[in-house]
């Protein structure tokens, strides 16, 4: 029983291991085609279009609230101890290293990064990637290359409005609201944040991005060429990205401190 | 045009195609026939060289797909066109643009010339008119129109079709049928069509190979294959569900299963 027990265990660790590995080689083999011909410059256009205004709305509506909510907390938090003049820099620190690509990310996994799983998944059960093998256009390239590409900037773009939109919401609810005098609000704002966490925020958003549209390409072109395949694939690629983000949150945020 | 020396292909453990020899004639219609897990569809997709066989050569105007590289396997595509069995058309692009797609692809002409080569093809399948459609929009037998003008774009050497009738009513599949046919014959192009309509692959062959099991069972024009004194061909052909190919796939005694005999339950 207990042995059993460990095998099933070792059992899932090596597969896990082993899909890494997959997906990683898939990745490098697909990023390698991005210096091979013929260049791929609309469809990376259409791409960015598809997925990087498909998700503005949701990222402005989740970068105005969580500027507000952490304006609104902090303050009563910092005006407990009389230091309400920090608000500014503490919402503004909280977006632009941590909440910003993190939350930004997340978002971007359920609106784009499951449309991408399913899309591709889709295109496989009905034989369009084997068509357009037939058609001497190489699926690679066109379809995953793209997309990936098109998740690793659109993100980094999407990461700047949200921080630009949570910082002047926690700037209202903080200065127009709760009464902090603005001059100092935004004084200590500028006066704390460095070069640095603005790089920070955005290797992050760079390389969430480049995550997000590996494993979920990947996850697309693996799913089994079933509704029930895609259908898990999607939930697998959505769940795998939201626990790698974080995780990769904190390795990157243990470089850059 | 397309030569096949003994050919396998496997699935793990399972044996698809077993030591085939094949010669598709060029100018001609090859239907392969075989029913369902004979191993048809695996033989097509290896001809299209969509996956590489386990062993053996197919040869493509002369050249192994097995070892061509990558580009020169795509510059031979350019030369083929494929009609998939759900027609595989891009759903995010109109009528037009499916059958404009290699054309805007691989060429470098007008777009005045490639509107006048795609009316062409359309009217060539009798869908002239429909170019602002999307998939969505279309029929079984329309989406299977608009795929066969698609892969008629290039005017390629060899069209490959994989179940041009099934899942279509009698007259749709009755057309497309008599396009493949009247097609080949007018653009002298070689057609390779897989199918288990019988009566659709006999009427429209010039030369028909019966699959069952991943091996040859029987080859030649329809003539001789309706009167082949194989019974598996006959079984086939008239559609019997019993005769040397079994109905039922169980490997054990039906009786011993009914009884819950120990060792005839399978663990699978």
């Amino acid at each position: 029983m207990v042995i059993s027990m460990i095998g099933q265990l070792g059992r899932n660790v090596m597969h896990g291991v082993a899909k890494i590995g997959d997906a990683t080689m898939f990745g490098l083999a697909s990023l390698r085609l991005l210096f091979s011909r013929p260049w791929q410059g609309k469809h990376f256009v259409m791409q960015m279009y598809a997925i990087g205004v498909g998700s503005l709305i949701i990222i402005v509506i989740t970068g105005a609230f969580t500027g507000m909510v952490l304006a609104l907390q902090g303050y009563h938090m910092l005006v407990k101890v009389g230091t309400e003049s920090l608000l500014g820099p503490a919402v503004a620190l909280s977006i632009i290293r941590e909440l910003g690509p993190v939350l930004a990310a997340l978002m971007f996994v359920g609106r784009a990064g499951s449309s991408i799983t399913a899309e591709i998944g889709i295109m496989r059960v009905t034989e369009q990637m084997d068509a357009l093998e037939m058609m001497a256009v190489n699926p690679q390239a066109r379809v995953m290359l793209t997309r990936i590409i098109a998740c690793a900037l659109a993100l980094p773009l999407l990461v700047g409005i949200f921080d630009v939109v949570g910082l002047y919401a926690g700037y209202l609810i903080g200065v127009e609201m709760l009464g902090v005098n603005g001059g100092v609000y935004m004084g200590e704002t500028i006066d704390k944040i460095d070069m640095i966490d603005i790089e920070t925020g955005l290797t992050k958003s760079i390389y969430f991005g480049l995550l997000i549209g590996i494993i979920c390409t990947f996850m697309g072109h693996r799913a089994t060429a079933t509704t029930e395949g895609v259908a898990k694939a999607t939930t697998q690629a959505v769940m795998l990205c939201s626990v790698m983000v974080l995780i990769l949150d904190y390795i990157i945020t243990s470089f850059y401190l | 045009m397309i030569k096949i020396v003994s050919l396998n292909h496997e699935f793990g453990s399972v044996k698809a195609l077993d030591n085939i020899n094949l010669n598709i004639e060029k100018g001609k219609v090859t239907v392969i026939m075989g029913g369902s897990g004979s191993g048809k569809t695996t033989l097509l997709r290896l001809l299209a060289g969509l996956t590489p066989p386990t062993s053996g050569s197919i040869f493509f105007a002369g050249e192994d797909l097995a070892k061509v590289s990558r580009k020169r396997l795509y510059e031979l595509r350019m030369r083929v066109g494929m009609v998939f069995q759900y027609s595989a058309l891009l759903n995010s692009l109109n009528v037009y643009e499916n059958v404009a797609f290699t054309l805007h692809e691989h060429t470098d002409l007008d777009e005045s010339v490639i509107q006048t080569i795609v009316t062409m093809k359309l009217e060539q399948v009798g869908l002239r008119g429909f170019e602002d459609m999307m998939p969505s929009q279309l029929s079984g037998g329309m989406a299977k129109r608009v795929a066969f003008a698609r892969a008629l774009a290039m005017d390629p050497q060899v069209v490959f079709f994989d179940e041009p009738t099934s899942g279509l009513d009698p007259i749709s599949a009755g057309v497309v049928s008599s396009l493949i046919h009247e097609t080949t014959v007018k653009t002298r192009m070689t057609s390779v069509v897989v199918t288990h309509d019988v009566q659709a692959g006999l009427d429209i062959a010039d030369h028909v190979i019966l699959l069952w099991e991943g091996k040859v069972i029987a080859e030649g024009k329809s003539e001789s294959i309706k009167q082949s004194d194989d019974p598996r061909v006959q079984q086939f052909i008239e559609g019997r569900p019993n005769g040397p190919i079994p109905f039922s796939r169980s490997q054990t005694a039906y009786i011993d299963d009914l009884m819950h005999k120990p060792g005839c339950v399978r663990m699978s």
